[in-house]
């Protein structure tokens, strides 16, 4: 029995996230597209359900009904298994990352590290689908492809080694610890750092305006040309779980992770009032328009929801109205520290899809001009910084702030340099581009 | 077949290929080709070496149909030509039977169809706009531009009840008479304008990704612009200040002050700057127009039955996208003997290839999207 117990509570956790990340990604891209309607003056997805609530609930049926296509001269048993790659190796990265103090499925003392090395992995879910659909598209798609995550991996590690180094451990829950004790978030120890690792990140995710492999406009969808149905689904999910991923990332080593803002100021307690009367309004919100809905079930759906936001607003505040030092308080942290760790990857997310909205794409050559000749500087430059900073910090006993801030001017310092410099380089091609005939 | 295309030199499937050297077939479904154009490109990585446009899929004998109708069946159907710019090829078209049967329309129905073709251009250079800024991947533009191109259609439809296809224009003048409110709608919508397209300019112009991808990339000389006939926007952008409306003045033009915008290195990024003053200018010459609209008939002397004397005939407009020419062939009866359209999209859809050699796939969809072709134009 005793054998078993550890493993009781981790398998539980999977199980719930293998559960619910499919239905978390369809709801993501329903956002998406309503953040995308808000944005170019439209109303987004309307028919399904009220406010298009049930859309993805239909789109996953219609994906999952389709027919299962694979190309005639495509390699059947890697077209086959390449979307299971990518899938897997995004949701592993889940298993690391620290949802609230309690929700975690393990904390490995490496567990930055496995994230990083796991996520990576599902680059051969992209290059060995682009390969096996035999197509022109796939296959510059699945080159891009690989040569954009090879290169942005590199300066998104340089990131956040600058985060390790505050921290002192490479345990995701350790690193939330380190911020909880000194108060400050690491964001604001490491913009520059920070900072670096979005835009890495977006990169790393496929995400516009680095959206290459994958550009509609050039290369139809890339390396998912050939896809279809459930197995394009796979895909489909494994980006989004990237970017729940990588906000993950990114909320645990420079947003504080499940820490609420001012998490040791008793003067901002207050702020523990906020996620119920939030999911209350958002009930009330529900209540007020379902009366106001033109059908029976989306009525029904609308109240629906409604009594979700009760229930989680009651999660939320039954904890802060519970007396000290009962179970129910107790749970405080737990509940609070998921709400807040969801509210940061959100926020982070909708970053995303703000960028995407507002930006054109880079072109190839620039995004790896951009990644190679700025980003990776600058982030070695960066780590230096760092260093410098917490040497004066922590071995000549110069007080943190002064220190920190000279490391980070000492950055800035070389990335306005950097930019600068950039700036020669921008056009080379016309012009210096050698004749070629191409007439027989 | 073979024997012509080894001779053109163009062709891309018969040259013999290097080793690091691939036939990636772009179209003719594609989402940036913009309707049905086919490409085929050969890529060494992804830049490109060689091109070859395959028009046709849109095919649908225009110009044969033209020999088969009588001059005012055959009105409609230059709409369907490029249609997004459908008032633009009514008026080319009607000034051209005009021209062959000796008449005038009368100045009040010259000064609404200058009014109606300028708002046709602002129209067509905003969807240009818009699905050329969604090829580079800026996806929000295109709706901006949709919503002011609304405001136009929604002005054609109170004029003629057409949005898209309108049929504006009659040989001799105009069927419908402007309606009332006419004036104060295009007031309405060219007091807005300037600032809209100071909102795109705020979205793209300084945007360093727009600038890095539009800027250098498809360089047209003025030279070989001029050699291979290329009109419109895309001449002008190259440096070459021609526009049939100040070289031969139709319609009322010759009434209205505007400038013509011309660019100077003929990259993409000079013919986007080249069409979003074109759209400023489009709006001064409605101002000016809307101010006195001479009162008077809309329809000039002109028969139930057009029996135009034999002869020939071409008169050309310069349409958003370009020159657009009709060659008409008169042999005495009702029906055209030959009706040749000198399409913009087809001329400047010719130079894509030196355009785009030595650049890269994204770049192509780039051209591509800058010379703002419509392949029911193209292949008419």
């Amino acid at each position: 029995m005793n054998v078993i117990m550890p493993y009781v509570l981790p398998v539980l956790f999977a199980l719930v996230i293998v559960a619910l990340l499919p239905l978390l990604a369809g709801y993501i891209v329903l956002v998406e597209r309503k953040v995308m309607a808000d944005m170019q003056v439209r109303l987004g997805p309307m028919r399904v359900g009220p406010h298009g609530l049930l859309q993805p609930i239909a789109d996953a049926v219609k994906l999952l009904l389709k027919e299962d296509i694979i190309p005639e001269n495509a390699d059947r048993l890697v077209f086959w298994g390449a979307p299971l790659i990518s899938v897997t190796a995004a949701m592993l990265a889940l298993a690391a990352l620290p949802i609230g103090p309690f929700f975690q499925i393990a904390d490995l003392n490496i567990g930055l590290l496995f994230i990083l090395g796991v996520s990576s992995l599902g680059i051969f879910g992209i290059v060995l689908g682009g390969w096996a659909s035999n197509s022109h598209y796939s296959l510059l798609g699945a080159l891009r492809s690989a040569a954009q995550l090879v290169s942005y991996e590199t300066s998104a590690g340089l990131a956040i080694v600058g985060a390790l180094l505050l921290a002192g451990t490479l345990s995701t829950r350790g690193i939330v610890q380190a911020q909880s004790a000194t108060g400050w978030w690491f964001i604001f120890v490491a913009p520059v750092g920070f900072f670096i690792y979005l835009v890495a990140s977006i990169a790393e995710t496929n995400r516009a305006p680095f959206d290459m492999p994958e550009a509609e406009s050039e290369l139809v969808a890339g390396y998912m040309t050939e896809y279809s149905g459930f197995r394009w689904a796979l895909y489909f999910l494994a980006e989004y779980t990237n970017m729940i991923v990588v906000a993950s990332i990114a909320t645990t080593l420079f947003l504080g992770g499940w820490l609420r803002p001012f998490a040791n100021t008793p003067l901002f307690n207050f702020l523990d009032y906020l996620p119920p009367l939030l999911m209350l309004g958002v009930a009330g919100y529900c209540f007020w328009r379902a009366p106001k809905q033109p059908v029976a079930v989306q009525k029904m759906f609308m109240v629906a929801v409604g009594l979700l936001c009760i229930a989680l607003t009651l999660a939320l505040a039954m904890p802060l109205a519970a007396p000290a030092g009962s179970l129910l308080a107790s749970s405080k942290a737990g509940i609070h520290g998921a709400f807040w760790f969801l509210f940061k990857v959100a926020a982070y997310i909708y970053v995303f899809m703000w960028l995407r909205f507002t930006f054109p794409r880079y072109r190839f050559d620039q995004l790896m001009r951009l990644g190679w000749q700025f980003l990776v500087p600058l982030s070695i430059v960066n780590v230096m910084g760092m260093g410098l900073g917490l040497a004066l910090h922590r071995q000549l006993n110069w007080p943190a702030a002064p220190a920190l801030i000279l490391g980070i001017v000492l950055t800035l310092a070389a990335g306005a340099y950097l930019l600068a410099t950039g700036e020669k380089h921008e056009h080379p091609r016309v012009g210096e581009e050698e004749e070629t005939s191409v007439d027989a | 077949m073979a024997e012509r295309y080894k001779t053109a030199g163009t062709n891309v499937e018969t040259t013999v290929l290097g080793a690091d050297e691939i036939i990636l077939n772009m179209g003719p479904q594609h989402p940036s080709t913009h309707g049905v154009l086919r490409v085929k490109l050969r890529l060494d990585g992804e830049k490109v070496v060689g091109s070859e446009c395959v028009i046709g899929y849109l095919h649908r004998g225009v110009e044969k149909i033209a020999e088969h109708r009588n001059y005012q069946q055959f009105a409609p159907y230059v709409d369907r030509m490029d249609y997004v710019a459908a008032v633009s090829n009514g008026l080319g078209y009607c000034e051209a039977v005009e021209k062959l049967l000796g008449v005038e329309a009368p100045p009040r129905a010259r000064v609404i169809r200058t009014i109606l073709t300028e708002l046709q251009r602002i129209a067509s250079h905003l969807f240009w706009l818009g699905t050329h800024a969604l090829d580079i991947g800026a996806l929000t533009p295109l709706f901006y531009c949709l919503r002011e191109r609304e405001e136009i259609l929604k002005i054609f439809e109170k004029y003629c009840g057409a949005r898209l296809t309108t049929h504006a224009f009659r040989i001799g003048g105009m069927q419908y008479e402007a309606y009332d409110e006419l004036e104060k709608d295009v007031e309405r919508f060219c007091k807005d304008f300037d600032k809209r397209v100071d909102e795109y300019e705020a979205l793209l112009t300084e945007n360093r990704i727009w600038v890095g991808r539009t800027k250098g990339i498809g360089v047209l000389t003025a030279d070989a612009a001029i050699a291979m006939g290329v009109t419109g926007p895309v001449l002008r952008a190259s440096g070459v200040q021609w526009d049939i409306r100040k070289a031969m003045p139709y319609a009322a033009y010759d009434q209205y002050e505007f400038s013509i915008p011309t660019g100077k290195s003929g990259d993409t990024y000079d013919r986007y700057l080249v069409r979003l003053e074109e759209m400023r200018q489009s709006r001064k010459i409605c101002l000016q127009a809307i101010e006195k609209i001479p009162a008077g008939p809309i329809l000039g002397k002109v028969g139930k039955v057009l029996k135009p004397p034999p002869g020939e005939i071409y008169h050309s407009i310069e349409g958003p996208k370009g020159e657009l020419g009709y060659y008409i062939v008169s042999d005495g009866t009702t029906q055209p003997y030959r009706v040749r359209i000198r399409p913009p999209s087809l001329m400047n859809l010719e130079a894509l290839d030196q355009m785009i050699r030595g650049h890269l796939v994204a770049d192509v969809v780039a051209v591509i999207g800058t010379l703002d072709i419509v392949l029911g134009e193209v292949d008419r």
